[in-house]
């Protein structure tokens, strides 16, 4: 299916799932990300063994995500940012059963109800592992249709790959939007998944998926080795897409939408004169820190163009270790940065670094 | 000759709970059920949080452990990723009625195919002797020192008598484990709740009304008298529903 | 060479299909492309509207800040938009539902009475393609020659006689002469 067609974010979203081989999907209603649930209620019962339920909350929703996890099944939920809240008792399950899973934020405005227009303010949030206890997200955070297709790809995975639950954060432009996209995805590589839950046949022992530890050092131990495989996940994992950075002075750094109108007060910037370019994060976490911090080195300052109260600057500044200054260039509630927004920031940086 | 042997659905590892708990006695009933259903190599069993925490480690088959009050949901997602898989949930009071009411409900309204072993004993026995959602007007407790005040905090949760309004729910039963004929009775409903599930009936649950001596601060044998003189009364046992009573009759 | 186009008028008047439409009609000329509505509770009743990018480099924002074609389907969003719209970029404008005239002089204003030339020819509710047809003739940003192509991306084939009609309705915008 390599012809294009046009679909919108949250649509091609689902049908990558089922492409994926994800046959399993529980949901809850919220705005903006509805699309996904309607998606999946509609393609589902059409498919062999396909499952959609609408469950009674978000908390039986992702709860149910990790009853299939633990058979050993691709399984997704998608929800917004109230019910991510919800849904982070789950996550840290997850994380604790070393269960993969893929769960999608199309964000909006917070805290509290918010508002239903887009917002990148849960980036600590994900970043950090939504839920209590030591533990990561993969987050893989998309930036236009087709990206939201490859990441769900990519997604279920890394996370088969690693066993850890991953993250799309995505928002509601990401959501709605449409363009043209190519669900041609390749191979789904196969993991060992003998600690799936299949019944023991007889043939074995027991399997147990468990988070439960209560002699410390055992439970120390857990934790030990599942950092020793987020070592490795940072180490090989992060994704990033540079842009116009050869010679750039001015380093923006932008993900989802915030990095779409960045690259377009880039190219106004640059026909003015100003050298800069943008290193957008695909992975949030892995965070690429290598690839900024290298170009902590060479550019005179970043700027951070989010929309949120500032999230991920903090991200930023560890990574270059506060070598060189980072603005912030926000706007949050639901409002996106406009293009003559963000080259103002740019020109006023460049004013500053010369 | 008889010679006392253990089920082959219990695992060799020594039980946790205290001396006189009846939770012993629950497990070997849901695991005689199981052998003698055959059922072992494709159960898959979910554990609760409170007391029955580690029930994985006591049954023989495949086990995933779930969020407070969140094992019927997780069940979910075991039976429908295989409707081949027997899957039940074992939880408390605290765990199935108050934390997990809503998953509790929504199980049942939707006719999930799964079993529930629901140990009442009236109490939070894991975190050291807490009001339940069950325990009983005037009990003490560590949250209800001066016995349980219903003007206060209202009245117990009556599981059974709740679930039997709704309409997705299949077959429902309160038992004892206080002495051996209701042991006897006990056994029998939790097999036909598996045996339902084999059968493809949907949703049944079993009330299984236990004892917490320590909590209750009692003898364990003072513990089944207060089980039958109290509780028994309040929680009467009995079928409270049956979808298909009629149709085996 | 992009092209940034701002459909807004009312939900209900098709602002969204006739943005598929010609998103879709840039797909088939192998352009890049992008389509963003607006959403929310808007969407019911009120103001929505409806943002086409259509380019031939890799497209940055899906966010139309100044429209390079503006299209007005009511006085709202005339009223919301003008003052954005792009020196000497196009404003098109529905003149049977916006009595008022476009007050800016330095760009190309067409208007159209396209809910009335609808209503007259039968085809109700297609006032949006009408516009469409209308754009396609004055900012040739789109080829008409593509136009059946375009529809069957966005008419289902099941549904010939809406085929027809959304045909007819272009035909009629594209061929409207004052």
């Amino acid at each position: 299916m390599s012809e294009k067609v046009l679909m919108k974010g949250n649509e091609a979203l689902a049908e990558a799932a089922i492409m994926a081989g994800c046959h399993h999907y529980f949901g809850y209603p919220i705005t903006p990300q509805t699309e996904v649930a309607a998606y999946m209620a509609k393609r589902m019962p059409k498919i062999d063994g396909g499952v959609f339920l609408q469950a009674e909350s978000e908390i039986a929703a992702i709860n149910m995500v990790i009853g299939v996890a633990a058979t050993g099944k691709r399984v997704m939920t998608s929800s917004s940012s109230p019910g991510i809240s919800l849904k982070s008792e789950g996550l840290s399950y997850l994380a604790g059963c070393d269960l993969p899973a893929l769960v999608v934020n199309v964000q909006r405005g917070g805290p509290g109800l918010g508002g239903i227009q887009p917002s990148q303010s849960d980036y600590f949030q994900a970043t950090r592992g939504a839920g209590h206890g030591d533990f990561h997200t993969l987050v893989l955070a998309p930036n236009s249709v087709q990206e939201m297709v490859d990441m769900v790809f990519k997604g279920f995975d890394l996370a088969e790959k690693y066993r850890i639950p991953a993250m799309i954060l995505s928002d509601g432009t990401m959501g709605q939007m449409m363009e043209p996209v190519s669900l041609d995805m390749g191979e789904i590589k196969e993991y060992d998944k003998s600690w799936a839950l299949t019944g023991t046949k007889g043939e074995r022992k027991p399997n147990i998926v468990n988070s439960l530890f209560l002699e410390a050092s055992e439970l120390e131990k857990f934790n030990f080795e599942r950092f020793e495989r987020y070592k490795q996940i940072e180490e090989n994992e992060a994704m990033y897409e540079e842009y116009r950075m050869e010679d750039a002075e001015i380093c923006v750094v932008a993900f989802g939408v915030a990095s779409r109108v960045s690259q377009n007060a880039i190219d106004e910037a640059r026909k003015q004169g100003i050298k800069v370019g943008m290193i957008r994060p695909i992975t949030l976490w892995p965070f690429p820190k290598k690839v900024l911090n290298a170009a902590a080195d060479k550019v005179k300052a970043f700027i951070s163009v989010e929309l949120s109260m500032g999230q991920m600057i903090e991200d930023i500044e560890l990574a270059i270790r506060c070598k060189k200054p980072v603005e912030l260039c926000n706007r949050v509630g639901g409002m996106i940065p406009s293009t003559a927004e963000v080259l103002e920031k740019i020109k006023e940086v460049n004013g500053g670094v010369k | 000759m008889v010679v006392f042997e253990k089920p082959k659905a219990l695992t060799d590892a020594p039980l946790h709970y205290c001396p006189g708990c009846t939770h012993g006695i629950i497990h070997r009933l849901v695991a005689e059920a199981i052998d003698e259903l055959g059922i072992q190599g494709k159960t898959i069993g979910v554990a609760s949080v409170g007391c029955s925490v580690f029930t994985y480690n006591y049954f023989n088959c495949d086990m995933v452990q779930a969020a407070h009050g969140r094992a019927p949901a997780v069940a979910t997602g075991v039976k429908r990723s295989d409707k081949n898989n027997i899957v039940f949930t074992y939880q408390g009071d605290g765990d199935l009625a108050a934390i997990g009411t809503a998953e509790t409900v929504h199980s049942a309204a939707r006719g999930e195919n799964i079993t529930v072993i629901f140990v009442n004993n009236a109490i939070y026995g894991m975190t050291g002797g807490q009001m339940a959602p069950t325990t009983l007007p005037g009990q003490v407790t560590q949250t209800s020192p001066y016995g349980r005040d219903t003007e206060a905090v209202g009245f117990p949760v009556k599981v059974c008598e709740m679930l039997s309004k709704v309409d997705g729910a299949t077959y429902l039963e309160r038992v004892a484990v206080n002495n051996v004929a209701n042991v006897k009775k006990a056994k029998k409903a939790i097999k036909k709740a598996f045996q339902n599930q084999i059968e493809g009936k949907g949703f049944s649950l079993v009330e299984v009304l236990s004892t917490c001596p320590t909590n209750w601060g009692m003898a364990p044998d003072k513990s089944l008298k207060w089980l039958e003189e109290n509780m028994i009364p309040y929680y009467p046992l009995g079928v409270y529903k049956d979808k298909f009573a009629k149709e085996e009759e | 060479m992009t092209t940034q186009i701002l459909i807004a008028g009312f939900g209900g008047q098709g602002i969204l299909f006739s943005g598929k439409f010609l998103a879709y009609e840039g797909l088939i000329e192998d352009k890049n492309v992008s389509w963003l509505p607006s959403y929310g509770p808007e969407m019911r009743g009120g103001t929505a509207s409806c943002s086409v990018i259509l380019s031939n480099e890799k497209i940055g924002s899906p966010i139309i800040d100044k429209p390079d074609v503006l299209v007005a389907m009511n006085l709202p969003s005339l009223d919301k938009y003008e003052d954005s719209t792009i020196e000497n970029g196009h404003i098109f404008v529905d003149s049977s539902l916006i009595s008022r005239e476009v007050k800016r002089t330095d760009v190309n204003v067409h208007y159209i009475p396209a809910t009335k030339m609808a209503s007259d020819e039968g085809l109700t509710g297609l006032a949006n393609m009408i516009l469409v047809g209308y754009i396609i003739k004055k900012t040739g940003v789109i080829s008409i020659e593509n136009l059946e192509a375009g529809l069957k991306k966005v008419v289902s084939a099941r549904k010939q006689d809406l085929f027809d009609l959304n045909k007819k309705a272009i035909e009629l915008g594209y061929n409207y002469e004052k």
